[in-house]
């Protein structure tokens, strides 16, 4: 390996690192503004100068191909003159105004002035004024003090994949906008904030409500789609004021979507803080110790199998676990549910229902085929991975279905059953692509999934990937996207109801009327009828199961509880508790708990540590699980329609954000920004 | 200064057909998936076309013909100076107030643009067929001082001749190009008095 000598000090360096990069190795920190390791380089804010051995002038390290035998100084006065005076023009233009700037206190230009800035400044002529730029909902800018890093435009180019944002006019009047100053449409948009080195770009939800050092801050995890990003929960006293992202390589790098990021006001919205129950038609207040025995008597009047649980998207495996086990040994009922609606699944083996490929898998697959689905809105961090791959390896993507634009291109094939028949056939073009590349990707949407071809699709596709040796130990082309939290974790645990020939059980008997009575943990996407059923909501917003239940049990929301979480790729990652629910409402385990006592029945568990230790078991038989299954596969001659998704409206919180209402109110009226192909 | 984008824009932008033509001579030059470097050459062809203006229908209609975001386009719209975003008129005067050009009297050519013209650069005259501009050098230093109308080069100016081309230009005609002392290019006002023996110098 080639050496370089920094600071004296002598390390080894893969081809193809920067100069930058090389001093960080060696322990050197480098200040900069416009280098961000997930972007291109740009080089243009020039506070990364260093020396070079044999150059007359200082060198902007991040922007410098390291090479053998170079000989690099990073603590030199020479560089810190050279850094002080970059520093000097880069604030000739920049406001003093960090006493009312959002940014102060995590501003890269704050930190780095107090090393290499001036105590008084120089410059006497008028400071640069620039017009504020609306840019959406979001993002709120104060362009004045932008330093032109463009790390912005770059982000909105590269990874976004949505160019959207550029800088008009040049030199010193140079501006960075939208075209037109329209908003942003991109739903990875409010990643800029982040990248913003100062206060140019901040948030406008967010805007003067706290100044990061009041602020608590947890690591947790979020649960607004199946991803599983991991985040910062910033909490002042109650309050969720923000969520950020945190880096993790293998799931979200470092960016999470707009959904993440802001339908945390929808926390302090709609929330159920007291046990509702409903009296003439009208839901009263009432205390957690009625409307328990209300509800312990309706389950002894009913036979077992009257009684239905279904399971929402938002729920932790604690939830899902105490739910099935209070079913189970309490009531004696089979008729649990995770899914809200007819999707298939096949649950004999794990691999049938998470993202074997893995999210990091994907940017190293040379084939993909999107199978009825939209990854851009149901699993956006997924898709800007995809993306990602697309730009480094040119691969080629298919989609049966029309998802519409997924930031890169990809090719339509006819979105129909008989496709699929065709590529397991042979006779499909794309058939032969799929078996000659070495480490496909097939994803399958729970578009693909609902209904009754649902079965078809799934097994022939599966089989189809198992005859040609793709679904093995080091690479697996199976993948299913699904598009909620709770889900892998529901599926892990068993609570689903399906026998040998039946897929929808819960789904016919709720049809059939065989069901007078149903628990709703956190289900608000499910449609039915209420007709004379006995209906009980439990969980943390007023939405709509609370609205048709007979008795609502407020529960906690995800930023309030610790609980475990499997993401679409079967990652267990864990939650904490960065708040605690409002008013009366609880931890949803221990409602279980305690209705269980009051009960008299055994409950497996008696606090947190044996239940964790329960699921955990449950967790390790999963692991390997399999059962042998063989079902007859009929061909269903259907549709795979993408099925439409409201994107700022998937969820409960979601529903209840005032950010996200408006998110959604500007996306219905977007006017195309980005792209637009002519034919 | 970013520069004004005109309130008054047209509905819709289109090519004209010989425009078109010449638009795609032009991304033929660049590779299939690179046809945006044909960005410039658009935009001056929409210049040509649009009375010496990018309207912003023409911006989104070379952003579709090229297949660029729209702020890309833009972005080059607003960089150049030689793009104008608003109204400048059927003729459009630069003139060249750089050191050459003032010391042989641009100044006064710019006070017969304030007079017949506008009162102000970057305005429309009276009858909206006009307005000048203040530009740096445009490399005619020889022929100083010199102004440029549209795509022509009127040189060797004095106060006269300086304002019957004003003049014709608000009556909405096109003067000759060249220089008013009727030099031919560069060389000297009595004639050739070197390389007499070379025919085509």
């Amino acid at each position: 390996m080639p050496k370089i000598t920094i600071n004296n000090k002598e390390i080894e360096f893969e081809e193809g690192t920067t100069v930058l990069q090389a001093c960080e190795l060696a322990g050197a920190e480098i200040p900069r503004f416009c280098y961000h390791e997930k972007l291109s380089i740009a080089g243009n804010c020039r506070m990364c100068l260093v020396e070079m051995e044999k150059s007359p002038k200082p060198i902007a390290s991040c922007a410098m191909p390291a090479a053998d035998g170079m000989k690099i100084k990073t603590n030199t006065a020479f560089v810190e003159k050279a850094r002080k005076g970059v520093m000097e023009f880069l604030l000739a233009n920049h406001p003093l105004d960090c006493p009312v700037c959002d940014q102060g206190g995590e501003c890269d230009l704050q930190d780095q002035s107090l090393f290499y800035g001036f105590d008084s400044s120089r410059y006497t002529e008028n400071k640069r004024q620039v017009k504020e730029k609306y840019m959406g909902p979001l993002i709120k800018t104060q362009m004045t003090r932008c330093i032109h890093c463009t790390r912005c435009i770059r982000f909105a180019t590269e990874v976004a994949g949505i160019p959207e944002l550029g800088a008009i006019g040049r030199g010193e009047d140079m501006e960075i906008t939208t075209y037109l100053e329209k908003s942003m449409e991109s739903e990875l948009s409010a990643n800029v904030i982040d990248l913003c080195p100062v206060g140019a770009l901040t948030s406008r939800p967010y805007a003067f409500e706290a100044r990061p050092w009041d602020l608590k801050k947890t690591e947790t995890i979020d649960v607004m789609d199946a991803v599983g990003s991991n985040i910062r929960v910033d909490t002042y006293g109650w309050e969720v004021k923000r969520i950020l992202p945190r880096i993790n390589e293998d799931i979200n790098e470092e960016w999470i979507s707009d959904k993440t990021r802001y339908a945390c006001d929808g926390l302090l919205k709609q929330r159920l803080d007291t046990p509702y129950l409903r009296e003439n038609g009208r839901l009263i207040k009432t205390s957690w110790d009625k409307a328990l025995k209300i509800l312990i008597n309706k389950f002894k009047l009913l036979n077992p199998n009257e009684i239905g649980g279904l399971i929402g998207d938002l729920a932790d495996l604690e939830m899902i676990y105490s739910f099935k086990l209070f079913f189970e040994t309490c009531i004696g009922s089979k008729n649990i549910e995770c899914r809200q609606d007819r999707t298939y699944i096949n649950p004999y083996e794990r691999i049938n229902y998470i993202f074997n490929s893995t999210i990091n898998g994907i940017e190293d697959s040379d084939f993909i085929l999107l199978v009825g689905t939209n990854p851009r809105l149901e699993a956006t961090i997924l898709n800007a991975r995809i993306r990602k791959a697309y730009i480094k390896n040119k691969l080629k993507i298919f989609s049966i279905g029309d998802p519409g634009d997924l930031t890169y291109p990809y090719q339509k094939l006819e979105a129909n059953t008989n496709t699929i028949k065709e590529i397991v056939a042979g006779s499909h073009e794309i058939s032969n692509k799929i078996k000659k590349s070495k480490k496909p990707i097939v994803i399958i949407g729970e578009s693909a999934l609902h209904g009754k071809k649902g079965q078809y699709i799934f097994e022939t596709l599966k089989n189809f990937l198992l005859i040609n040796n793709f679904i093995k130990k080091d690479w697996n082309a199976l993948n299913v996207l699904t598009q909620h939290a709770s889900r892998v974790g529901a599926m892990d645990i068993g609570a689903y109801s399906i026998n040998e020939e039946e897929n929808f059980s819960f789904f016919d008997k709720l049809d059939n009327d065989e069901l007078k009575f149903i628990y709703l943990l956190g289900a608000d996407n499910f449609n039915f009828e209420k007709k004379d059923k006995f209906v009980v909501y439990q969980g943390s917003h007023g939405d709509k199961g609370a609205e048709m239940a007979d008795i609502v049990l407020p529960g906690a929301a995800y930023t309030e509880k610790n609980g475990l979480f499997v993401n679409l790729e079967g990652k267990l990652q864990t939650a904490y508790k960065a708040s605690y629910p409002p008013g009366d409402a609880r931890e949803d385990w221990i409602i279980f708990k305690n209705l269980a006592n009051m009960m008299k029945k055994p409950f497996g568990f008696n606090n947190i540590k044996q239940l964790h230790e329960l699921i955990k078991k449950k967790m390790q038989t999963r692991l390997n699980f399999k059962e042998g299954k063989n079902n007859k596969i009929e061909f269903i001659d259907d549709n795979i329609l993408v099925k439409p998704i409201d994107y700022y409206y998937t969820n409960s919180i979601a529903r209840s954000s005032k950010i996200m209402s408006e998110c959604r109110q500007i996306s219905k009226k977007f006017l195309f920004t980005g792209i637009e192909k002519i034919n | 200064m970013i520069k004004k984008i005109s309130k008054f824009q047209p509905e819709s932008f289109e090519f004209s057909e010989a425009n078109l033509l010449e638009a795609k001579n032009e991304m033929k030059k660049y590779p299939k998936d690179k046809k945006g470097s044909a960005v410039i050459a658009l935009l001056y062809l929409v210049q040509k076309q649009n009375e010496n203006w990018i309207p912003l229908p023409a911006v989104k209609y070379v952003a579709k013909l090229l297949n660029l975001p729209y702020i890309q386009v833009y972005e080059v719209a607003t960089f150049y100076s030689m793009f104008n975003l608003s109204p400048v008129g059927k003729y459009f005067v630069q003139v060249c107030t750089t050191t050459p050009c003032m010391i042989r009297g641009s100044q006064k050519i710019k006070n017969l643009c304030r007079q017949h013209i506008s009162k102000n650069q970057n305005e429309l005259s009276e009858n909206k067929l006009c307005s000048w501009m203040e530009v740096e050098c445009l490399g005619a230093c020889v022929n100083a001082p010199v102004m440029q109308v549209n795509e022509d080069y009127y040189e060797d100016l004095n106060e006269n001749e300086t304002e019957k081309i004003i003049q014709s230009l608000l009556n909405d005609k096109l003067p000759s190009p060249g220089s008013v002392k009727n030099r031919k290019n560069t060389s000297p006002e009595n004639g050739k008095t070197t390389l007499l023996e070379v025919k085509n110098a």
